[in-house]
C-alpha cells in the first residue's frame, strides 16, 4: 500500500471477518477429519514486522512442522499451517494410528508426511474456498509443502514475496486448539494468511471498503 | 558497557556489530544468510541477515539496506570502518541460503542459492576473503561469532552443531 491508502483499524476488522470465516470452515473439516470438537479462532489480524511474525508462532527458533503454500489467481500471498512437533505428532499418530509416528525422528515415514500434506490440503482448501464465496475473488492454492524446522527458517520463506514490497505484514492468525478431553488442550497451532501487498487492495475492493 | 558473554540479536534483514567478549546471533536463516564480517585481530565483528540478493528488486521507495546483499554487505562494512576497522583487515563467514521447500514459483524457490551467489559476489567485489561457509541444504540454521576466537557456530535441527 502507498501513503496514499493507508491500512486502517476497519481494514483489519474486515480481514478478521474473512479470516472468521475462512477458520470457521477450516475447523468444521478438521473436526470431520479427526472426529474430534476443534476450536479455531482469529485472535490477531495485525500489521507486523518480520520478526514479530515469528514471535507469534513461537520464535524463531521453535521447532514445528511447517505446511506452506501459495494462493494464485486474483489474489497472491502465503499460507503457513503450523504446529509445534508435539501437537504435529499428537494429530497425524490419531489419523494414520500410528502411536509411534514422530515428526522429530531422522527417518520421517513416508505415509506421516503425506498425511500431514493432506492435513494442510485440507484446511487451507476450506479456508480458501470461504474466502473465495465471501469475496468473490478467483483464489487456487498450490500443493502444500512440509518442512520440519525451525520457525524462521519456515516462515521466513513466505515472507520473500513480501520482502519486495515492505518490511511489515499483514497476518491473518488464525489459532487452532482441539477441545481437549478433561479440558486438557493437546494441540495448539496457527494458521497464518500473509496476502502479498498487491493483493490488500484486491481484498477491500471486493469487499466494498475502498 | 562491557558484560560478559553478552548476546547481540541480529534480526532478519537487520545488522549489528559487536566486540569481544561479546558475542553476536541471528536465529532461524532459512533460504536467507548470515554474513559474518570480523577483523581477526581487533577482535571486532559485524553480521548482517539478508533476504534478497539485490536491492533493485526492492519495489518500495524506501529501502531497508540490511534486506539485499548488495547493500547490506556493503553498509555493514561502512559500520565497522566507522569503529575504526579498516576494510583490508576483514575476513568473511557466510551461512544459510538453504532450500527448505521442494516447490514454490520458479524465482523464489531458487532465492537460497540466488542470495549465496549474490553475497560471494558481493564479497569478491569488496575484496573480503571468505575463510569458511556453511550454505545450501534444505535446513535451517541459528547462527552465532565469537570475535574472540573467530569462530562460527552454527546450529541447525537435523544435523546437529558445528563451527567453522
Amino acid at each position: 500500500m502507498n501513503s496514499d491508502n493507508k491500512i486502517t483499524d476497519m481494514h483489519l476488522d474486515v480481514l478478521k471477518e474473512v479470516g472468521n470465516i475462512g477458520a470457521a470452515h477450516a475447523a468444521t473439516s478438521l473436526s470431520q477429519l479427526l472426529n474430534r470438537k476443534i476450536d479455531m479462532h482469529v485472535p490477531n489480524v495485525k500489521l507486523v514486522s518480520f520478526d514479530e511474525m515469528f514471535d507469534l508462532a513461537g520464535g524463531a527458533e521453535t521447532i514445528v512442522a511447517g505446511i506452506f503454500l501459495r494462493i494464485e489467481g486474483d489474489l497472491s500471498g502465503s499460507m503457513f499451517f503450523v504446529l509445534p512437533v508435539e501437537s504435529a505428532n499428537h494429530f497425524i499418530r490419531r489419523l494414520i494410528e500410528d502411536e509411534t509416528f514422530d515428526f522429530a525422528s531422522p527417518n520421517l515415514p513416508e505415509i506421516g508426511v503425506s498425511a500431514m500434506q493432506e492435513l494442510g490440503n485440507i484446511l487451507s482448501g476450506s479456508y480458501l474456498s470461504a474466502l473465495s464465496d465471501f469475496t468473490g475473488l478467483k483464489i487456487y492454492p498450490t500443493v502444500p509443502s512440509l518442512s520440519v524446522d525451525m520457525v524462521g527458517a519456515i516462515v521466513s520463506f513466505g515472507l520473500i514475496e513480501i520482502s519486495h514490497y515492505s518490511d511489515e505484514v499483514i497476518v491473518i492468525d488464525t489459532q487452532i486448539r482441539e477441545e481437549g478431553e478433561e479440558g486438557i488442550s493437546s494441540v495448539n497451532g496457527h494458521f497464518f494468511l500473509l496476502p502479498d501487498p498487491p493483493s490488500y487492495v484486491t481484498i477491500f475492493r471486493s469487499l466494498g471498503v475502498m | 558497557m562491557m558484560i560478559l558473554n553478552e548476546v547481540i540479536r541480529v534480526g532478519i534483514a537487520d545488522m549489528n556489530i559487536v566486540k569481544e567478549p561479546m558475542t553476536i546471533r541471528t536465529s532461524g536463516l532459512g533460504s536467507c544468510v548470515g554474513i559474518v564480517l570480523y577483523d581477526e585481530r581487533k577482535k571486532i565483528a559485524g553480521m548482517v541477515h539478508i533476504m534478497l540478493p539485490d536491492s533493485s528488486l526492492g519495489k518500495s521507495d524506501r529501502i531497508n539496506v540490511a534486506k539485499f546483499a548488495d547493500t547490506g554487505i556493503y553498509a555493514l562494512m561502512e559500520l565497522l570502518k566507522a569503529e575504526g576497522v579498516r576494510p583490508m583487515a576483514l575476513k568473511a563467514k557466510i551461512a544459510g541460503g538453504s532450500q527448505m521447500f521442494q516447490f514454490g514459483s520458479s524465482d523464489t524457490i531458487r532465492i537460497g542459492p540466488r542470495n549465496v551467489e549474490a553475497v560471494k559476489q558481493e564479497l569478491k567485489r569488496l575484496s573480503i576473503p571468505i575463510i569458511a561457509e556453511d550454505t545450501g541444504g534444505s535446513s535451517g540454521r541459528t547462527i552465532e561469532f565469537n570475535p574472540t576466537e573467530s569462530m562460527l557456530n552454527i546450529r541447525t535441527v537435523n544435523l546437529g552443531t558445528k563451527e567453522i
